[in-house]
């Protein structure tokens, strides 16, 4: 295994895909968006993630086709390069170093050799105005080019991409800033600029928030803070230009978009409405409702078939163009706050935490996916600014996953809170959780804490909840049964209520066997009997407010652990009633490991956070690893692994049967990694999903036969290419050949003859080499049969000769083979002298 | 894309009693007669053979009524004095009653006059009873003896005098295990096979247990008290599953066979005579006539076949007039709407004003209203401002509707009078709150000397455990 790998910090959960706007390719069948660091391609057909191009070292800002050739992307980022990928093989062409940070990206079916940027004035940051400039893309051959010739454009604009457009055919650029529309004529050169009044009578907000032009006509469209959307025409004449006003938004319009042909305008805002204007009139419109969350950002495909809008929540909506949803691609989705801390569901293994508004999101992290939201508040949500929403801010599972408590709560003003718990159990057929109990106001003040007894819910033990609030008080909450004769029904009700002293009760956990309650009253710790619900004992040995609190497992299960908010970590033993040691560290986050005595601690100084993983048995952490990062870590949790990981470094053998996930102040969900960066899949087998994938559509039936049989005949004659090129994957030359960029190779017939030698097997080790190989093909039959079952059945009869024959060169690769590379060596011949 | 979410309706817990299949089959009567009698009803008696005639003594008179008819069929009224205890025979030919002035008389049900005299008792006999042979009566009275007497003689078999107190109680075996004995509010069973074991004492009244009585199944125990109440007891489990209401203490109860009847005596004279109801009654009404099966499971069986293509219907959600109006933001017919419907949904009218604040349109909704149409709020504040369930959500309506309209008080006389009586309500609420607040305060001061043993303040609550806060005072 690997030897001593230090212990790295990584990055999981995807980065926001809505940060720029997003691009279609030109036949609208890959999606590209970027997304942090890189731009990710996607399947519109499938959702599925074809291709992550890497290379920027910052925020990628702007995406964009190359507008001579269709297979390739421009994409802009922070990091001062403007990089071309051809996104279909996810490779990357060329890089042109800026050396400003670049905001927005644009380019220009008339402009051939310069795209336009915004950078920053003067290359600085603080000053608050931004310029467009052209750049002139030098052709030369290298990798790597600078691309210093910049002719600036227009000067003092927004420095989002939305507040730059390009007219008809790359005539005019229009630019909003505040309150002012700038158009630029390039073959006047010359600037027009409309103001507009700050506020009107009626209280209008006239600040311009994004701008789009008319594909086709002089027209040019712009969205305002108070939701007008105005439409500005005859603006080559300083004077004498025209708008008129479509209203239907209620907040600012974020952003706009023609259709192709032009003839409808879409817009969308904060009320997740996607508003499709026709022929620019306000009667004719038509809606499509309920989004989600915020629309950031709208694009339509090239070929008009889509539209798709980016959200908030990390959130790409693939729209039919008739406005019916044909897609979604969901992130993590990050809000702005996670109130319930990061909780693992028992049953699915799967990250659990603050989704949607009202929602709560099981994330897997395997497979970095979204498995569902789960609706808590089940309330319409109104999208509107400044709106007092439901908040959902405490989760907790049962031990086996059953059971799901939730707590939400909305809060007006100082005095007036609304609180309400619900008691959620898992339905086997249904495979969802169903609401069984809701109870209003659980505490008169807000819930500090919540956790079940871990017990085992098939043995006698009730399932028992404990509810920890503000308002000086923790309560216990049982499941009775309340059916009657006729009606099973079974709901939770309060079973009792304890308190200490009136102090407002902040943590509450259980002890592994569920016979001990621990409750923290602001100082003081106080433990009790789960049977009788007696104090038992109360621990308050240094001063200071409780803020975490958790029981040690299996062998140390008989200390109680406590952090105080001046920076002490406590660790009382149960059977002496004593303190056994505490420490000094100001630690943020204590967080056992289910399956092992282990604790996590994470611990902030002054900048950067610590971890230290220890026993309770004994003070000395077995793991310190200092600035995991430098934000304040907010939630941390364990993740059981599926199969226990083999580790050989005894330092980091905590990590082998869980998974330690922390969450940042900045919304970043990290992991600890002991490999090195993990192999990807590799994206021609990716590709070859996404090509099997496709849906079969009446259209797809008649051509795809067609093609299917030209292709069988194909490999009839190619088969046995198919095979060698197999066994000849491993060489080196042909690795060389194939994974290094075409414009970058020496000519073919130079490559010719290492090709050919490479592709000649050696007498000497057929033997060996055959088993290998053997189950290599096997694997591709494998796939190829599972390929074919897609077809028709009367196409199988076509088949089974190519097959039969396959099997054939397969197994009998001596002579056989020999003919059949003369043949090749003859063909490959012609082949290349094509190229 | 996500649906429209209809606006939550919350459900509280019913008070009260549920409902079982006792509650069900005990609340199967029809409204009860009401037979005025000459004074207290001290027994009531079915006959055992159909038509279940049953003689009800009350005063000097023994009146017989016949199952539907609210004239007594036949009056004995040959007593000088009160009458007691009006006993049917097994074959319900004969009746034996005993009397103030100490007379026990038999009567034939035919007859007018009593067809045998018994006479011995030197005090008021108020147990009479005939043996299970028949031949015999059985008679106790308050001169501390009972006695036993034949039938076609007339005369005194035997004469018991071991009593030392009234013998106002007394029963004839017939073969039944349990013996229910009646004792001040108790009702104590005693098994008489395990040489009297008291098997349970019930403690469901408050006053004295006047009579009892069995179901004619036998699985449940009536017990008539002078607090005013039958109660229903299941005999398997002691436990009380239905209980009627009288207007006076009751003095006497008896349960025709079937069910069919409860008659039940009480102080005031008034007889109370329920009838069970009848399914057959309600199938009297022919049923509408509704399309056939077919209609409905048109199409529906269908089963594609490989080529078809299937076009998915979508489907269609109803959603109430409240909710159609909320979707399209319509927020002030939308509370028109949940006014109107003459308050018989609280729940609603409130869950949709907590859905309007939720959206920060509450206000708006409130406002501009004419005189009409403010007072049906303020009649619906008034009703259930101080109900607990509401009260958080409707103290706040009435803030924003005092805040609202308080520029215009005083121009119309009707909205004026409401404000007053709302105010009325809150002050009187108010005062409420503060007696029950006394009274916890005082509770707790009684559980605190009982729990001092324990050094923390322990606090046990069965129930919900949540105080009513006072509310806020609102007047204007």
């Amino acid at each position: 295994m690997v030897a001593q790998q230090p212990l790295r910090v990584v990055r999981c959960g995807g980065s926001k895909l809505s940060g720029a706007r997003a691009a279609f390719s030109a036949d609208a069948k890959y999606l590209l968006c970027a997304s942090g660091d890189y731009v990710k391609v996607y399947s519109t057909a499938t959702e599925e993630c074809v291709h992550i191009l890497q290379g920027h070292t910052n925020l990628v800002t702007g995406i964009q086709l190359n507008p001579q050739n269709h297979m390739q992307l421009y994409s802009c980022s922070l990091d001062g390069t403007i990089k071309l990928w051809d996104f279909t093989d996810g490779i990357l062409i060329k890089t042109f170093v800026v050396g400003y940070k670049l905001f927005a990206f644009y380019t220009l079916a008339g402009s051939e050799d310069s795209v336009f940027v915004i950078i920053p004035k003067k290359n600085e940051d603080s000053l608050d105005s931004f310029q467009l400039v052209s750049v002139k893309l030098p052709k030369t051959p290298d990798q790597e080019v600078e691309a210093k010739e910049l002719s600036l454009i227009l000067d003092d604009i927004g420095q989002s991409p939305k507040c730059t457009a390009f007219g008809r055919e790359g005539e005019y650029v229009a630019s909003v800033r505040g309150l002012h529309l700038l158009v630029y004529f390039f073959k006047k050169k010359k600037v027009n600029r409309f103001p507009l009044s700050a506020t009107s009578r009626k209280g209008a907000n006239n600040y311009f928030t994004c701008v789009a032009c008319h594909p086709k006509e002089d027209c040019i469209a712009s969205g305002h803070k108070d939701g007008k959307i105005r439409l500005w025409r005859n603006f080559n004449h300083k004077r004498e230009y025209t708008f008129s006003t479509l209203h239907w938004h209620h907040d600012v319009v974020m952003d706009l978009a023609f259709s192709v042909e032009g003839t409808s305008l879409l817009s969308g805002g904060v009320e997740s409405v996607l508003v499709q204007w026709r022929d620019g009139s306000d009667c004719k419109k038509e809606f499509l409702p309920r989004l989600g969350s915020t629309i950031e950002h709208i694009s339509a495909s090239p070929d008009g078939t889509f539209y798709c809008t980016s959200h908030t929540e990390n959130k790409i909506t693939i729209i039919n163009s008739n406005l019916s949803v044909s897609a979604v691609i969901q992130g993590l989705v990050k809000g702005s706050d996670v109130k319930t801390g990061l909780v693992v569901d028992p049953r699915t293994k799967a990250l659990v935490l603050n989704g949607k508004p009202g929602h709560l999101q099981f994330y897997c992290l395997q497979t970095d996916k979204q498995l569902y939201n789960l609706d808590i508040v089940q309330q319409e949500y109104i999208h509107q600014i400044g709106l007092n929403q439901v908040d959902l801010v405490k989760v907790a599972f049962s031990a086996q996953g059953s059971w799901l408590a939730t707590v939400e709560q909305r809060e007006e003003k100082e005095t007036e809170l609304e609180l309400q718990m619900k008691l959620w159990n898992y339905d086997e057929q249904t495979q969802s959780f169903t609401l069984n109990t809701r109870i209003n106001n659980p505490h008169e003040d807000h819930v500090t804490a919540l956790c079940f007894r871990d017990t085992d819910e098939l043995e006698d033990g009730t399932p028992t909840l404990v509810t920890a609030g503000n308002d000086g008080r923790f309560k216990v909450w049982v499941l009775v049964d309340d059916s009657d004769s006729e009606k099973r029904s079974m709901g939770w009700s309060c079973d009792f209520v304890g308190s200490y002293h009136n102090y407002p009760a902040t943590n509450c956990c259980f002890s592994e066997d569920g016979s001990l309650l621990a409750v923290s009253f602001e100082e003081t710790v106080t433990v009790w009997n789960s049977d009788t619900w007696d104090l038992i004992c109360t621990f308050c040995h240094p001063p200071g407010r409780i803020q975490n609190l958790c029981f040690g497992r299996l062998s140390c299960s008989k200390y109680l652990l406590g952090t105080t908010d001046n920076g002490f970590l406590c660790c009382w033993n149960l059977l002496s009633c004593a303190l056994e040691w505490s420490a000094q560290l100001n630690v943020m986050v204590l967080q056992p490991d289910p399956l092992s005595e282990n604790i996590a601690a994470v611990s902030r100084l002054s900048e950067g956070s610590d971890l230290f993983v220890f026993k309770p048995n004994e003070p000395r952490p077995f793991c310190i690893q200092r600035n995991v990062c430098r934000e304040r870590v907010q939630w941390a949790v364990f993740i059981p692994k599926d199969v226990p990981e083999s580790i050989g470094s005894e330092k980091h053998q905590w990590l082998s049967r869980s998974q330690l996930y922390f969450l940042t102040e900045t919304q970043d969900l990290l992991t600890f990694s002991t490999k090195s960066t993990e192999e990807r899949l590799t994206p021609s087998s990716k590709q070859l999903a996404v090509e099997e994938s496709l849906p079969m559509t009446p259209f797809y039936l008649l051509l795809g036969k067609h093609r299917h049989q030209q292709r069988s005949k194909e490999n009839a004659d190619l088969g046995t290419a198919v095979v060698q090129s197999h066994l000849a994957q491993d060489s080196p030359a042909i690795k060389e050949l194939l994974h290094t960029p075409a414009h970058v190779l020496p000519s073919a017939s130079f490559l010719c003859s290492i090709f050919i030698n490479s592709m000649l097997i050696s007498k000497e080790n057929k033997s060996a080499g055959e088993v290998v190989d053997e189950v290599e093909m096997d694997s591709e039959k494998a796939e190829d049969e599972s390929d074919e079952d897609l077809e028709l059945t009367e196409m199988e009869q076509d088949i089974n000769p190519t097959e039969f024959l396959g099997e054939i060169t397969q197994t009998k690769l001596s002579k056989s083979q020999e003919k059949q590379l003369r043949k090749i060596r003859r063909m490959d011949y012609s082949w290349v002298a094509a190229l | 894309m996500a649906s429209y979410k209809p606006v939550v309706v919350q459900s509280f817990p019913k008070l009260g009693e549920k409902i079982t299949q006792d509650t069900l089959y005990w609340k199967n009567y029809k409204t009860p007669v009401q037979i005025k009698e000459f004074g207290a009803v001290n027994k009531i008696d079915f006959s055992p053979i159909p038509p279940h005639n049953y003689a009800v003594t009350a005063s000097s008179r023994i009146h017989i009524y016949g199952r539907y008819s609210q004239e007594p069929i036949k009056t004995f009224s040959r007593f000088k004095d009160a009458a007691y205890c009006a006993t049917y025979r097994d074959d319900g030919r004969l009746l034996v009653a005993g009397s103030e002035e100490g007379v026990v008389r038999l009567f034939d049900i035919s007859g007018r006059a009593a067809l045998r005299q018994f006479d011995g008792h030197t005090k008021a006999v108020h147990v009479v009873d005939f043996l299970s042979d028949k031949y015999r009566i059985f008679s106790g009275a308050d001169d501390y003896t009972s006695k036993l007497w034949d039938i076609p003689s007339a005369t005194e078999i035997v004469s018991y005098s071991e009593h030392t107190d009234y013998v106002r109680c007394g029963c004839t075996s017939k073969l039944n295990t349990d013996l229910f004995v009646t004792g001040g509010r108790y009702v104590k069973v005693w098994d008489i096979l395990k040489g009297g074991q008291l098997l349970v004492s019930l403690k469901n009244h408050h006053k004295t247990v006047t009579c009892l009585c069995l179901s004619s199944s036998g699985q449940r125990l009536l017990s008539g008290s002078l607090d005013r109440h039958v109660k229903v007891y299941s005999t398997t489990s002691y436990k009380v599953v239905h209980s009627f209401d009288y207007a006076a203490s009751i003095l006497s109860l008896a349960l025709a066979p079937e069910d069919e009847t409860i008659v039940v005596g009480m102080t005031n004279g008034v007889l109370n005579v329920r009838h069970r109801k009848h399914e057959e009654s309600k199938e009297r009404f022919p049923k509408k006539k509704r399309p056939g099966y077919r209609t409905f499971v048109k199409g529906r069986n269908y089963m594609p076949k490989q080529e078809d293509f299937f076009v998915s219907k979508p489907v269609r959600s109803h959603l109430k007039k409240y909710d159609k109006l909320l979707k399209s933001f319509q927020v002030s017919k939308a509370l028109d709407v949940v006014l109107e419907a003459r308050n018989r949904t609280p729940e609603i009218t409130v869950a949709v004003m907590q859905e309007l604040n939720r959206r920060g349109t509450l206000k708006n909704a409130l406002a501009g209203r004419d005189e009409t149409q403010l007072s049906i709020l303020l009649a619906f504040l008034i009703r259930y401002v101080v109900e607990p369930r509401f009260a958080p959500m409707l103290i706040k309506v009435a803030e924003m509707i005092i805040d609202i309209y308080l520029p215009v008080v005083g121009q119309s006389a009707v909205i004026d009078k409401q404000f007053l009586r709302l105010q009325e309500i809150i002050e009187k609420e108010i005062d409420y709150q503060a007696e029950l607040l006394e009274v916890l305060g005082m509770m707790d001061a009684l559980f605190a000397t009982m729990t001092r043993k324990k050094a923390t303040s322990l606090e046990e609550n069965k129930t919900h455990g949540i105080l009513r806060v006072p509310e806020q005072a609102t007047s204007n």
